[in-house]
């Protein structure tokens, strides 16, 4: 590998954890999913589902997308696996035979199957946290965004704030529900139900500087193999959201798995916003003013 | 305009908004009364209009408190309504907004009852003119509160919005004190109405030209129907309250067509926001657009 060839990714994402006021605090711990090696088995929903007591998603159905049937994230389901059947020309690394993503055809195919297991990206500029009224979604000592279920009251803000479509309200219950990165497993040291039971670890938990050096190194690898469509999503401490805390290795557009392309949490504009509503207060308090000054007996 | 685009199984990317639209888009409409008719009720009891001022204290109280249930009555979890007043956060547009309620509504209460009762005149007097200080924050607040979102259609038209409520606050305001006011104090309330109707006519129109693509969020389906029923009502109150100085009932139709219209106008906004999150493409195109107005940008940089 020569420096020239190398694909620039950042060493660090930002240490959040100091910024929101921890004096002391661990790593900043986080997911790196790296899909192409995803073998869609779902033992990340469902490890999830039975460690977080997630109740089912009624009723289930039978959707016609390849082999999703869970659909979306959820208030109740906190890892999804997306499946995507493509036409494309595959063509497998030389000399290295079928490496899986072919039809199953020796060294080639036209058919791609793409799997990839989504989460809550627990961003550096969380939007869900930011517009939280009550303070119920917080920042915690691993730099990840929790719902404290003790204190929400299911105003829904952070549903529509997020820019992932992440975060959900359980209607039944009527709070909101999302990914804790397994906070009660994290304070005791284990590793998140979802990639314990990952078997090809695809999902790969850590401190996030190291999962970033990993992705980099991954990437570097698949690109040399001739994977061109192989890159990295929401690594980058340059994005609209300064990050995520979960980052992912896709083989394809990040919409083509239901992502959205380049996110950006709301609450950069809030400034402006607030600027724009005192000079709208401003306008209406003159003009009722004007129409009294104005108006004759 | 058919821009390509990629998506999963052309499912939305965002979640739609969980708040229902007869409470949030209600919210949205009743603060907006409340908080205007705060000012005219200002500037009626300031030059000498007791009716003016009256109907302006009244409608204020009862479009708070309603707006208040309707609030309450959307949490997931009503109980809790008061963890909203356990943090002071100006990150979030929904607390700010709650603290702004909890200073606002007391003083638009003792206002009106004491009018109504004849009871303490100076303390009455002093807490409407307090009321009239908060209430256009009250009406703009919401504009803010839509915007701070991922929704395409409300994010996207964060500079207009808070001028489009501010205009359809001013009408319907106007559009209570043409209703309730009898002809010899209705004057600054006809102006004022068209003043309003004109701001929010204006800041519609601008707001639809700024957005792009998204904009048809806003001219199609249930959305669309509402807020062309809006532009009707506000141009329909305008040609009345025009020639509403020489006829009660002329004034009375002209303030009712105000009122209905704002409430099209703040039902129509919640609706093109819902169907702006249900399809990807308004998340993914104007993404896509500002991605590849970036790296034009670095290219021209290292050119």
């Amino acid at each position: 590998m020569t420096a020239a060839r190398s694909i620039p990714v950042a060493t660090r994402l930002p240490q959040v954890q100091e910024e929101t006021g921890y004096p002391e605090h661990p790593p900043r711990m986080g997911f790196f999913t790296d899909t192409s090696v995803c073998i869609g088995c779902k033992a990340c929903e469902v490890a999830c589902k039975e460690w977080n007591l997630l109740p089912s998603d009624a009723p289930f159905e039978l959707t016609g997308m390849s082999f999703d049937n869970t659909e979306q994230l959820s208030g109740s389901t906190w890892r999804h696996v997306a499946f995507i059947e493509q036409r494309k020309p595959v063509k497998a690394p030389d000399g290295a035979g079928d490496q899986g993503q072919g039809s199953g055809d020796q060294g080639s195919g036209d058919l791609r199957w793409l799997m990839a297991s989504d989460v809550c990206k627990h961003c550096t500029d969380a939007a869900c946290l930011d517009v939280c009224p009550t303070g119920s979604l917080f920042r915690t000592e691993f730099g990840t965004v929790v719902v404290q279920q003790d204190i929400c009251n299911g105003c829904g803000y952070c549903v529509s704030a997020c820019p992932y479509g992440v975060i959900d309200k359980r209607e039944e219950d009527g709070r909101v529900f999302k990914c804790t990165l397994c906070y009660d497993r994290q304070v005791d040291g284990l590793t998140p139900a979802c990639a314990k039971a990952c078997p090809t670890e695809s999902i790969q938990y850590g401190p996030v500087d190291e999962l970033l050096q990993r992705a980099a190194a991954r990437l570097q690898e698949l690109r040399q193999d001739g994977v061109a469509d192989a890159r990295l999503y929401g690594h980058d401490p340059a994005d609209g959201v300064r990050g995520n805390g979960a980052f992912f290795l896709l083989l394809d557009e990040p919409e083509v798995y239901g992502l959205p392309p380049a996110p950006k949490v709301t609450t950069r504009d809030l400034p402006s916003m607030w600027r724009h509503a005192a000079v709208a207060a401003l306008t209406l308090a003159c003009g009722i003013a004007a129409a009294f000054a104005t108006a004759r007996r | 305009m058919t821009e390509e685009f990629a998506s999963y199984y052309n499912r939305r990317i965002l979640k739609p908004p969980t708040w229902r639209e007869v409470n949030i888009g209600g919210y949205l409409y009743l603060g907006g009364l409340a908080g205007a008719s705060s000012v005219f009720a200002a500037g009626g009891q300031l030059t000498g209009r007791p009716a003016l001022a009256r109907v302006g204290k009244v409608a204020a109280l009862a479009g708070i408190t309603l707006s208040l249930v309707a609030l309450v009555e959307d949490l997931g979890r009503p109980a809790r309504f008061v963890n909203m007043l356990r943090t002071f956060k100006p990150t979030s547009p929904m607390n700010m907004g709650s603290w702004l309620l909890a200073a606002y509504a007391p003083l638009a209460g003792v206002s009106a009852l004491c009018d109504l009762t004849g009871k303490l005149p100076l303390v009455g007097r002093a807490a409407c003119y307090g009321a009239a200080v908060i209430g256009p924050a009250i009406t703009t607040y919401t504009a803010v509160l839509v915007s701070d979102t991922a929704v395409p259609a409300w994010h996207e038209g964060h500079r207009e919005m808070p001028f489009l409520f501010a205009g359809s606050a001013t009408a319907t305001a106007a559009g209570a004190a043409l209703i309730a006011t009898p002809r010899s104090e209705n004057a600054p309330a006809r102006r004022a109405a068209v003043l309003g109707a004109a701001l929010e006519l204006a800041a519609g129109r601008l707001m639809r030209r700024r957005i792009g693509m998204i904009a048809e969020s806003y001219e199609r389906g249930r959305a669309g129907s509402l807020l062309r029923a809006a532009e009707a009502l506000a141009l329909a109150g305008t040609a009345g309250a025009l020639v509403a100085g020489r006829s009660r009932a002329l004034a009375l139709l002209s303030g009712a067509a105000f009122m209905a219209g704002s409430a099209c106008l703040r039902l129509g906004v919640f609706s093109a926001g819902v169907a702006s999150t249900e399809d990807p493409r308004y998340t993914v195109v104007p993404q896509r657009n500002r991605l590849s107005a970036a790296s034009q940008d670095r290219d021209r940089q290292y050119a």
